[in-house]
């Protein structure tokens, strides 16, 4: 033997087989391809979902035209595009157009959102580093966590008023446990040999903390972000309902006043497509940030 | 077709540049470990070893499981403390973690969220090496395990074995006096891990440093090591030592099935194979 001086450069080499190529081939031979016992429930349930919609669509579209249902229970589903084109135009009680309330709306539960970020995060971090802190901010936030926030809005109106304030301050301490708890949890995820890693090359506590823990608890601290906001947009609407001038939950209430159900239910579905963009965003901003999650 | 043999003239002529300008030396005087054990009780994991490392001994230790391979080399890495007895490094006595330890682990516990080379470098970076001068080092040592090309690649995207040689070059960044190896081939196919026993090999003779190693592998203990060492549980101690050279047989063919194949290593495989049995049946016995 010669050399065999840093042999296996490419030792898996060989599992990259294009299955392309493969399955082409073995079409070309007339062969059949087969698949292997299944769980039960796996496999693709796009198209069931997609027919579903559609059916639920008709139905909607049918109950109403056939009058099977009042109008003021169920308008039809034209009824709510054109509730939607009168509302950008501001055409609904209180004037003020969907945008005006979207902004409202929005501004609050990002500001609320940022603010938690910054504060549950690092509380989070240092409540699964230190037993000091763990000690220290475990019994309050246990404590208001599990509270439904609408339980405590009044006590947070007597005290911060109520304008904006009140309201970032509702959405921000419903954003500010789920997070807090995740951040934690990420914390315990940690594995020792990568801190017992980063030691043994000669880093100290802080650089462990920093460089290690705090990367390592990345991927539960996203999972953390998108329970939290999701948490604050519900929490918002509902605070909106309660005291406001603008705003999504507003704009649904003040409809619901005047018995126009076109409007709610364009609300509605507005406030499910800000919930689902939020999601979609959270999830791009995961995959960018964090694409190692799950495969470490 | 070499005859793989020893030859002492070749084999005393190490590489000359790589030797540590201090000779280093780790000594084990006396080492017992009794941990608190859940329930109560302690569980003495350790008794009384003694274990002396020069620059170029590659000491395997080999044993069931429960012997206390891994409490020896976490003890020996500082991720542990003992009861009593001393580590000494260089005559200083070892209270914790350290660079002029490097560790090599089973899982292989990198950092997913940086890639081949920033993993490599971690350590200098930790010490506050310049940014240049620690990418010059982590690529040399990327050459040494063969991953040069996969410098930029995620972690998470190489197989095990590579996985396994950055640990290897990650180790070897800091430049350490002692290489501890935890069971650093354990969970890669038989394959892979002929291809990296002899890998490590070559890096021991090429830095000439000390090398602990774990095993469960009677084969690659005897294959890699200077000095066998085979472990006994309850408590765990050192039962049997071998001298070995077929690492530096190996070294000197360049063929592993060759320094396998010889007779030797056959009988001592099987010799050592029935002293690991005899222990686990006295262990039965006694239980």
């Amino acid at each position: 033997m010669s050399t065999t001086r840093h042999a296996g450069h490419g030792e898996d080499a060989g599992d990259r087989v294009a299955p392309v190529a493969v399955a082409a081939r073995a079409r070309a031979k007339g062969e059949r391809t087969v698949t292997g016992y299944s769980i039960p429930g796996q496999g693709s349930s796009t198209i069931i979902s997609i027919v579903t919609v559609i059916l639920l669509l008709a139905l909607w579209w049918l109950a109403t035209h056939l009058g099977w249902i009042r109008d003021l229970f169920l308008p039809t589903p034209e009824r709510i595009v054109k509730a939607f084109g009168d509302a950008m135009r501001g055409d609904i009680q209180g004037g003020k157009p969907l945008q005006d309330h979207l902004w409202a709306s929005l501004y609050r539960v990002f500001a609320a959102f940022l603010l938690a970020c910054i504060t549950a995060i690092p509380a989070g971090i240092a409540m699964g580093v230190s037993r000091i802190a763990r000690g220290i901010l475990d019994p309050p936030i246990e404590f208001y966590r599990p509270l439904p926030p609408l339980a405590y809005l009044p006590l947070i109106v007597i005290w911060f008023g109520i304008d904006e304030r009140a309201k970032v301050v509702l959405i921000y301490l419903a954003c500010f446990a789920p997070l807090a708890m995740a951040s934690r949890a990420g914390v315990r995820g940690v594995m020792i040999e990568q801190i017992n890693a980063a030691y043994s090359m000669g880093a100290s506590k802080w650089q462990v903390i920093w460089h290690v823990i705090v990367p390592a608890a990345m991927p539960e601290i996203f999972t953390g972000m998108r329970i939290s906001i999701g948490f604050g947009w519900t929490t918002l609407v509902a605070a909106e309902m309660v005291a406001a001038t603008e705003g999504l939950g507003q704009m649904v209430l003040n409809a619901s006043n005047f018995l126009r159900t076109d409007v709610v239910m364009m609300g509605i579905v507005v406030i499910g497509v800000v919930a689902y963009a939020f999601d979609l965003l959270m999830r791009y901003v995961e995959r960018l940030v964090v694409p190692w999650k799950g495969r470490g | 077709m070499c005859r793989c043999r020893m030859r002492p003239d070749r084999v005393a002529d190490a590489p000359v540049h790589n030797r540590p300008a201090l000779m280093s030396k780790l000594e084990i005087h006396q080492l017992s470990v009794h941990y608190a054990a859940t329930g109560g009780g302690s569980v003495h994991a350790l008794s009384d070893i003694d274990l002396s490392l020069d620059p170029g001994d590659f000491v395997v230790a080999l044993g069931a499981s429960g012997c206390g391979k891994t409490t020896l080399l976490s003890c020996i890495a500082g991720f542990m403390q003992y009861s009593s007895g001393q580590i000494l490094l260089d005559g200083e006595v070892v209270t914790g973690p350290g660079a002029e330890r490097g560790v090599v682990f089973q899982k292989h516990a990198l950092m997913p969220w940086l890639d081949v080379v920033a993993n490599v470098e971690f350590g200098l970076r930790m010490r506050g090496v310049d940014r240049a001068t620690r990418r010059a080092t982590a690529l040399d040592k990327l050459r040494l395990v063969g991953l040069e090309k996969f410098a930029h690649s995620p972690i998470y995207q190489i197989s095990g074995g590579m996985q396994q040689r950055v640990g290897l070059a990650r180790a070897l960044a800091s430049d350490p006096e002692v290489m501890l190896m935890d069971e650093p081939l354990g969970a890669l196919d038989a394959l892979t891990r002929e291809q990296i026993q002899e890998l490590i090999l070559e890096l021991w003779w090429e830095t000439r440093k000390m090398f602990f190693f774990i095993t469960h592998s009677v084969e690659e203990a005897l294959f890699l090591a200077t000095e066998l060492i085979v472990m006994t549980p309850s408590p765990g101690r050192i039962a049997h030592r071998y001298q070995l050279e077929f690492g530096r047989r190996f070294i000197e063919c360049r063929d592993a099935r060759a320094v396998k194949s010889d007779s030797e290593f056959i009988r001592l495989r099987e010799e050592i194979l029935g002293v690991i049995q005899q222990s686990a049946h006295d262990e039965l016995d006694a239980a």
